[in-house]
């Protein structure tokens, strides 16, 4: 077995394991743990599809900011006070069911693909840095500096709703 | 490697994801799973621009745009969770809990 199928094999094995981990959790904090497992896993696919650009960018987004602040918000939280009300069991194998359902629509729909052996080609130069520079402050210029905009109203939008009102008589 | 393997992970991630949004009440929980199937779909649009720089033609000219597509997706989802965050943040401050089913009435 060729290298890359093999990272290829064990890394989707650890995504999916840790997905479940992600869902079947108690305790939030493991489920934060397990969140960063899956994102490493993903910035691994990302870089045997010679995306490098996206696997840091991942990395860097999602394991290390995002997930910082799912992290402060759950410390923040003190969720010893109140636990979980166990959902009723008819609700959640209704859940499974209709996920499973779902999954096994998706796969059968898309298994008789006439596409589906194509092979990806390894050592392609589209996903690094340089090619990927280029292209997004030439054409995507414009969504790019207004993406720089959307951060700014969420960064006030986030501070507006945390902020603590003012005790008022109710 | 084949596209079908990537398409068949991105499915099971998927699924995940939506079965966790479904069963669990924690509004942390739920928020990490939609986070997860943000990531599943993410992971198909790169493998689906690998593949067409890798077959060639006309579609490997603006394969490259997808990977660009993933960067703004994970832009707008840092913004996305920093105003989600906030919104949990203070409903546990409102109703002392973060059980989505304290959320079925927008006022008080």
């Amino acid at each position: 077995m060729a290298t890359t199928q093999f990272l290829f094999w064990f890394l989707s094995v650890l995504a999916i394991l840790a997905a479940i981990g992600v869902v079947a959790t108690k305790n939030p904090i493991y489920g934060v743990l397990w969140l960063i497992v899956v994102f490493f896993c993903i910035s691994g696919f990302y870089v045997l599809m010679n995306a490098q650009f996206l696997a840091i960018v991942n990395l860097i987004v999602y394991a290390g900011a995002i997930m910082v602040l799912f992290t402060f918000v759950v410390m923040f939280i003190n969720l010893n006070e109140h636990p979980e009300i166990p959902k009723n069991i008819y609700v959640k194998a209704a859940g499974l069911i209709a996920g499973l359902c779902l999954m096994i629509v998706l796969i059968g729909a898309l298994s008789t693909s006439a596409e589906n052996n194509t092979k990806l080609a390894i050592g392609t130069t589209a996903g690094l840095i340089k090619s990927l520079g280029n292209v997004l402050f030439s054409e995507y210029v414009v969504p790019f500096e207004i993406s720089s905009v959307l951060f700014l109203s969420a960064m006030i939008g986030a501070v507006i709703i945390g902020k603590r009102e003012k005790e008022q008589a109710v | 490697m084949e596209i079908k393997w990537y398409i068949f992970l991105s499915i099971a991630l998927f699924s995940i994801g939506v079965v966790g949004a479904l069963t669990r009440r924690n509004s942390i929980i739920v928020f990490m799973c939609i986070e997860l199937m943000l990531n599943s779909v993410n992971l198909l649009l790169v493998a689906f621009s690998k593949m067409h720089i890798s077959t060639g033609g006309p579609a490997a000219f603006g394969a490259i745009n997808a990977q660009i597509f993933v960067f703004f997706i994970m832009i707008v989802a840092a913004a996305e969770v920093s105003v989600g965050l906030a919104i949990i943040v203070m409903m546990y401050r409102n109703t002392k809990s973060i059980d989505i089913n304290f959320l079925n009435r927008l006022k008080n």
